[in-house]
């Protein structure tokens, strides 16, 4: 850790407390002085209030959400590397399909959730599918430029000690890459969650599934602004947890030799 | 061709013949080279940078091919398939995922070979470069110097007969460099190794060879066979001897006259 440029340890806990702290009580105080609404800003105390009491149906929900954001997660992993492999096995077959993936990646998600709800009968899957189509991008760029990223010195040592093609990709390719797809896995686990709401939205009040997505659509139908902000909140919660379990695999990977996750003692 | 004087009789280790490289961009890198390395020399090509030295020796790794010519290893020996050379790059070239004695224990895992007997050859390895200690450390804990010795124990793990060593301590301060250079005399002598050293240091040509061979650039081709007559292994008082004296001056002249090649 450099002292000059992060400065002390608490002060990184600190720093975005007092700062969250002062916003909250700031919005608190300006609710209640400006006797706005409940229906149009809630306090953030009514927020916490919503959020206990209405535990029982928003945790149903947040359950469901999770579930389409794990399985997303899970396909996009596990079809992004394997879609990686195939591409550095040659450039033919990269070259062949990689528009494909951009395209995909580029055409944006909200835009294709309608036809998957349409063309998959059962909601889960669709939503799965949006949300791995939301994901899946990253792992795909991150993991092919990782499996490319080996040092060339490397590679002659490997090929002078007669390494098969086997031999190289456990032991050389899949470590050099390893940096460059949790990167690519964090990115991911965000979108995935992010996919999964938005095609939750889209599959609307017509998706037996009540994520939480779909308790914002009601909630924001039936003017329930304190529940909607309660599920909001969830989501947050639910994307930063996410993005910490990623950044925790992450430092339980590459702790001990890459720069990213080192901790300098000096 | 004339060899060191107690290596003379010797077999034959490496014979290139005629042996030159154009890369497919039309680049000469090497004009034909006729080359013999006898059994327990050490020979350290010298020259400017860009001279084709590298390239030298990466056409005896056998990491490319000559475009004509010949390389041959051990072309009189009938156990050509139990021969092994090794190669030591310009830098270390560690796994920075691994830990010293898994980067060590590379080439044996490669090879498939016994987990015990590769754990005997890696501690010895470590042993003969002093590293014992560090077996568990990850490269990015150790020094320049202390990385490239790891770098020398998993070049040494395979029991190799030749040792190509390229600019391996250019990286390093002069104090380290000159330790290395002299353990990599002792450990030639000890593992009775055949070196072949390419530098463009005078100082570290000078103590370490039996012979050195002065290269001059585009293409590059050999200059002048510099034989230095002193027994090996050689410590560090031979850095203060008449002999070394000798040695660096006539290879310094040698070199400002490969330079100059190399400019005109």
């Amino acid at each position: 850790m450099k002292p000059g440029r992060d400065g002390p340890a608490w002060l990184r806990w600190a720093g975005p407390a007092v700062v969250g702290l002062a916003f909250l009580l700031a919005w608190h105080l300006f609710v209640v002085v400006k006797g706005i609404p409940r229906y149009i800003v809630p306090s953030p105390v009514l927020v916490l209030e919503t959020l206990w009491r209405d535990w029982p149906l928003l945790s149903r929900s947040l359950l469901v959400t999770l579930e389409i954001t794990g399985l997303a997660l899970f396909f996009s992993v596990l079809l992004g590397t394997l879609l990686s492999f195939l591409f550095v096995q040659s450039r033919t077959i990269e070259a062949s399909l990689l528009p494909y993936a951009v395209i995909l990646q580029v055409t944006p998600i909200i835009a294709i959730a309608p036809l998957v709800i349409i063309w998959v009968k059962e909601p889960l899957p669709a939503l799965v599918i949006c949300a791995t189509v939301a994901a899946i991008f990253p792992v795909i760029s991150n993991t092919t430029m990782g499996l490319k990223s080996v040092d060339p010195a490397l590679a002659d040592l490997f090929r002078m000690y007669g390494a098969s093609r086997l031999q190289v990709l456990l032991r050389l390719r899949i470590p050099s890459a390893a940096p460059y797809f949790f990167a690519g896995l964090k990115v991911a686990a965000a979108l995935a969650l992010i996919g999964a709401v938005v095609a939750e939205f889209v599959a609307g009040t017509g998706g037996t599934e009540s994520g939480l997505a779909y308790q914002i659509l009601m909630a924001g139908l039936q003017l329930n602004i304190p529940r909607l902000f309660a599920a909001l909140l969830l989501i947050t919660a639910a994307g930063i947890a996410l993005f910490l379990a990623a950044s925790l695999l992450s430092w339980l990977a590459l702790r001990h030799w890459h720069e990213s996750e080192v901790t300098r003692e000096i | 061709m004339s060899n060191g004087p107690s290596n003379a009789g010797k077999a034959i280790a490496v014979h290139l013949h005629g042996a030159d490289k154009v890369f497919p961009t039309g680049l000469r890198a090497l004009a034909p080279i006729d080359l013999v390395l006898r059994e327990g020399e050490i020979v350290t090509l010298l020259g400017p940078s860009g001279c084709g030295k590298s390239t030298l020796l990466r056409l005896v790794a056998r990491l490319i091919e000559p475009s004509s010519g010949s390389v041959a290893l051990w072309p009189g020996a009938d156990d050509v398939a139990a021969r092994r050379l090794a190669f030591v790059f310009q830098h270390p070239t560690l796994m920075p995922w691994g830990r010293v004695e898994s980067n060590v224990r590379l080439p044996l895992d490669l090879a498939r070979l016994p987990a015990g007997e590769a754990s005997r050859r890696v501690a010895h390895a470590l042993g003969l470069v002093g590293l014992r200690d560090f077996s568990r450390a990850y490269p990015r804990e150790l020094s320049g110097g202390m990385q490239m010795r790891v770098s020398i124990a998993r070049a040494l793990v395979t029991e190799p007969q030749l040792l190509l060593m390229d600019e391996p301590f250019g990286a390093l301060d002069e104090i380290a460099r000159s330790r290395l250079d002299r353990d990599v005399a002792a450990l030639a002598a000890h593992e009775k190794l055949t070196v072949l050293f390419v530098t463009h240091s005078i100082y570290e040509a000078a103590f370490l060879s039996t012979r050195v061979l002065v290269m001059s650039a585009r293409p590059g081709r050999i200059l002048k066979e510099v034989a230095i007559d002193a027994p090996q292994p050689r410590g560090d008082d031979f850095r203060g001897s008449d002999a070394f004296a000798h040695a660096c001056a006539e290879l310094s002249r040698h070199l400002a006259f490969a330079a100059e090649g190399a400019l005109a």
